[in-house]
C-alpha cells in the first residue's frame, strides 16, 4: 500500500437491509483513525406509548415493531402477557403457534439470502437484473417466498402483521384440509430449497473469509432446536433463565445510534441464525445437518458472513419441522373450533422470549389490575447485533485498506448485510460515508 | 418510456415497502411495466429524478423533513404509502408525551451529553407526510393491501385517479356474510373506518382499528352512541379511536383551542 494512501468513506445510508444505518471510514497512511457503525433511524417509542394501553391491544401495537418479523413480535408479546397473567396455552396452540413461527423464519431468510444477499454473490445492485440473467433461479427463490408467505398467512390471517393470534390461543384455526394442503406443498418444496441452496453454494467463494472470535447468545433447549421454546444460552456462560434476560443484555446508549447497544460476557455478543446453529446445531432436522456439512458449516462458526449460510440451514429445518409439527396435530386429532383459554385479568410482570429471523427477542411488561400496560420493555435482536458489527468491522477494515474504494465499501456493506439488520425494528438506514479529511 | 419509480422509507416498519416484496412472481410484471430506480431495502443505485415516488413512514425529526422535501422537489407524483406515512402509525401515539418525557422513558440511562446536541434525537414527534409536503395519493392500510397496491399503480401509469374507496369497512363485511362483532360482544371502527382491505381483521375475528382512516364524512356521533350503547366508558371509546387515527385526536384538540 502506497503510505500517504488516504481512505474515506461514508455509506449514509446502507441500501438492502431493513432500516437506515451509515458507516464511516476514515483511514489515513495505512492506519484506520475512524470505524464507525452508526443507526440514525428515527426513534418510535413503542416502550413509551404503549404505556395506558390495554392487554388486548399489545401483540398488535409490538407486531408493528417489524415487518418481517411481527409474527415473532406479537408471540414474544403474546408470551409476556400470558406470562404476566399466568395464561395456559394448550398443545395445539402451541404446535400451531411454532408452525406460524417458521412460516416467518422462512420469509425473512430467503428474502435475505435470496434478495438481497444474492446479488452481491452475482455482482449486481439488486434483485432486478438476477430476472433477466438469472430467470429460473429467481423463479425459484420466489417460489420458496410465496410458500412462505402461504403459511403466515394461513396460521396468522395475513403474512404481515397477524390477525389471529391472541391472548390464549387463536381467534381462528385452519382446517384439517388446510393443514393437509400445506403439509404437501412443504414436501415438494424440499427439492426445490435444494437447487436454491445448491446454486448458493457455488457461489459461496464470494462471502470474504473472516473470522473474529465472540459469544453467541440464543434460545436454547434439550428437546428440540429451539425457537418458540427455551432457555437462554451463551457459548461463553452456558444458560441462564429467561427471567434473568437484564443481565445478559445489558443495554446501553452510546451516541452514535438511536438504537440501544448491548454487551455480556465480552465486548459484543452475535444473535441470530449463526448463534442458534453454533449453540444448538445438533438438534437440527436430517436434511438441515446434511445442508450445513455441504457449505461445511461445523459449530462454533465464527465468520459472521457464514451467518448468510446458517438462514440457508435454517430454512430446510423450518420445512421439515413445520411437516412433523402437522403430522403431530393431525394425529391428534385438530380442534377447528378450540376457544383461546379463559382467564382473570390481573396485575403483574411477564417476561416473554423468542426467536426470531435475526435473533432472541425479548418482550417484558408490567400491567395494573385492570390489565392496562404501566411499563414495557423490548430488547430487539438487531440491537443487541449492533455492537458485535462494530466490533468487526474494527477487525475487518484495517484488511481492506489496500483494495480499491469500492471495493473496501462492498466489503464493509457486505459485513453488515450478514447480520440482516432489521434497523427499523431496532429504532432504521445503512450509509456507508467516506470522510474526507 | 418506461416510467420512473421510487421508494423511501421513513419511521415505519418497513412492512408496507414488503408487500411490493410479497407480490412475488406479479413483482417480475411490475418490473416490465416501470423502472425501478430507487428502492433503498432491496437494491443499491439511486438516481437524480422520479414520476412516482411512494413514501412509506412517519415523519419524525428535523433531518426526516429535509430528506421528504428533496425528494418531493425531485418527483412529479408522490403517494403516502401506508397508515405511518397516511396519518403518522401506531407511533404516533408518543406524540401524547413531550420528546422529553419520551426519551427519558426509553433511554433512561443516557447521558444528556450523548442525546443533546445529536441530530439523530432531535426533536422527535411523529407526523404524517402530508404535514410537512404535498401529497398527490394515499394508499391506506397497516399494512397496504398488495392487489390495492397494484389497482393505484396501474391508475398512476395510465394518468387516471387511483380507486380508492370510500364507503365504510362494514359494507365489505356485509358482503363477506361475516357475522357482526358488535353482536357477538366486541366492538369494531368498521361503521366509520375506510374500506379497501376486504373487512380482513373483522374476516378472522379480530376487531378493525381503522388502520385505513376514516371515510371522508364518517357519523362519529352515531358511532360514539352505538360503543356507549356497547357499555364502553367514555374513556375506552377514545382508546378505540386512537391505535392508528391518533392523527384525529390532535386536529379535533387543535380545533377546540
Amino acid at each position: 500500500m502506497s503510505a500517504a494512501k488516504e481512505v474515506s468513506i461514508n455509506v449514509e445510508h446502507l441500501t438492502r437491509v431493513e432500516g437506515h444505518g451509515n458507516i464511516v471510514l476514515n483511514a489515513k497512511n495505512g492506519d484506520v483513525k475512524k470505524i464507525e457503525w452508526q443507526v440514525s433511524e428515527a426513534p418510535r417509542f413503542f416502550e413509551s406509548f404503549v404505556r395506558n394501553r390495554p392487554y388486548t391491544e399489545l401483540s398488535h401495537l409490538t407486531s408493528r415493531i417489524c415487518g418481517i418479523c411481527s409474527i415473532g413480535h406479537a408471540l414474544a408479546s403474546l408470551k409476556a402477557t400470558e406470562n404476566a397473567m399466568d395464561i395456559k396455552i394448550s398443545k395445539q396452540t402451541k404446535l400451531l403457534r411454532k408452525i406460524a413461527l417458521h412460516g416467518e423464519n422462512m420469509q425473512s431468510h430467503i428474502l435475505h439470502v435470496g434478495y438481497l444477499v444474492a446479488p452481491d454473490l452475482f455482482k449486481v445492485g439488486s434483485v432486478f437484473p438476477l430476472i433477466s440473467s438469472a430467470p429460473e433461479t429467481v423463479k425459484k427463490i420466489i417460489r420458496l417466498h410465496r410458500l412462505a408467505n402461504e403459511m403466515s398467512e394461513l396460521l396468522c390471517g395475513r403474512t404481515t402483521h397477524p390477525i389471529s393470534l391472541v391472548p390464549g390461543g387463536f381467534s381462528e384455526i385452519p382446517s384439517e384440509k388446510q393443514l393437509q394442503n400445506l403439509k404437501k406443498r412443504l414436501v415438494e418444496s424440499l427439492p426445490t430449497c435444494t437447487e436454491v441452496a445448491n446454486v448458493i453454494l457455488d457461489n459461496a467463494h464470494m462471502l470474504p473469509h473472516f473470522t473474529r472470535e465472540t459469544e453467541y447468545i440464543g434460545l436454547t433447549s434439550k428437546d428440540e432446536y429451539a425457537l418458540y421454546d427455551g432457555i437462554v444460552g451463551s457459548t461463553d456462560t452456558g444458560t441462564h433463565p429467561v427471567k434473568d434476560y437484564e443481565s445478559v443484555v445489558n443495554e446501553f446508549v452510546v451516541p452514535q445510534s438511536t438504537a440501544k447497544y448491548t454487551k455480556h460476557n465480552r465486548e459484543s455478543y452475535m444473535v441470530g441464525a449463526l448463534a442458534r446453529f453454533n449453540l444448538n446445531a445438533d438438534l437440527l432436522s436430517p436434511s438441515a445437518k446434511e445442508l450445513a456439512k455441504k457449505f461445511d458449516l461445523q459449530p462454533i462458526n465464527y465468520n459472521p458472513f457464514m451467518n448468510n449460510i446458517a438462514q440457508i440451514v435454517e430454512y430446510v429445518h423450518s420445512v421439515e419441522d413445520s411437516i412433523q409439527l402437522i403430522d403431530t396435530i393431525l394425529d391428534q386429532g385438530l380442534k377447528c373450533d378450540e376457544k383461546p383459554t379463559k382467564f382473570v385479568i390481573k396485575k403483574g410482570r411477564g417476561v416473554g422470549a423468542i426467536e426470531v429471523p435475526r435473533g432472541i427477542l425479548f418482550h417484558d411488561y408490567t400491567y395494573n389490575k385492570e390489565g392496562i400496560c404501566t411499563k414495557a420493555n423490548c430488547v430487539i435482536p438487531t440491537n443487541q447485533n449492533h455492537n458485535n458489527i462494530q466490533k468487526d468491522m474494527e477487525v475487518f477494515a484495517p484488511d481492506l485498506l489496500e483494495k480499491p474504494k469500492d471495493e473496501i465499501t462492498l466489503n464493509l456493506e457486505m459485513l453488515v448485510r450478514a447480520y440482516d439488520p432489521c434497523i427499523s425494528c431496532s429504532t432504521h438506514y445503512l450509509d456507508v460515508k467516506f470522510v474526507d479529511e | 418510456m418506461k416510467p420512473k419509480i421510487a421508494f423511501f422509507d421513513f419511521a415505519s416498519c418497513e412492512g408496507c415497502q414488503l408487500q411490493v416484496a410479497n407480490l412475488e412472481e406479479s413483482v417480475i410484471d411490475v418490473a416490465e411495466v416501470v423502472d425501478v430506480v430507487e428502492f433503498r431495502e432491496v437494491m443499491t443505485n439511486k438516481a437524480e429524478s422520479y414520476d412516482i415516488a411512494f413514501i412509506e413512514g412517519s415523519i419524525t425529526r428535523p433531518i426526516d423533513e429535509k430528506r421528504l422535501k428533496a425528494i418531493r422537489k425531485k418527483t412529479k407524483t408522490l403517494v403516502a404509502l401506508g397508515t405511518c406515512a397516511h396519518l403518522g402509525g401506531v407511533q404516533r401515539l408518543s406524540n401524547q408525551w413531550s420528546a422529553k418525557e419520551n426519551l427519558k422513558e426509553v433511554y433512561p440511562d443516557a447521558k444528556e451529553k450523548d442525546i443533546n446536541k445529536n441530530e439523530f434525537f432531535e426533536k422527535p414527534h411523529h407526523k404524517a407526510v402530508d404535514e410537512v409536503v404535498k401529497v398527490d395519493y394515499v394508499i391506506p392500510g397497516c399494512p397496504i393491501d398488495r392487489t390495492e397496491f397494484i389497482k393505484v399503480l396501474v391508475a398512476l401509469i395510465h394518468g387516471k385517479k387511483p380507486p380508492i374507496p370510500d364507503y365504510p369497512v362494514c359494507v365489505e363485511c356485509k358482503k363477506k356474510e361475516n357475522i357482526c362483532l358488535f353482536t357477538i360482544g366486541k366492538f369494531c371502527m368498521g361503521p366509520i373506518a375506510r374500506a379497501g382491505c376486504g373487512a380482513i381483521c373483522p374476516s378472522h375475528g379480530s376487531e378493525c382499528e381503522a388502520c385505513r382512516g376514516y371515510i371522508s364524512h364518517p357519523h362519529e356521533r352515531a358511532q360514539i352512541d352505538v360503543l356507549e350503547d356497547c357499555g364502553l366508558s367514555a374513556d375506552e371509546i377514545m382508546h378505540r379511536k386512537t391505535m392508528f387515527t391518533y392523527k384525529y385526536v390532535e386536529k379535533e384538540k387543535e380545533e377546540s383551542k
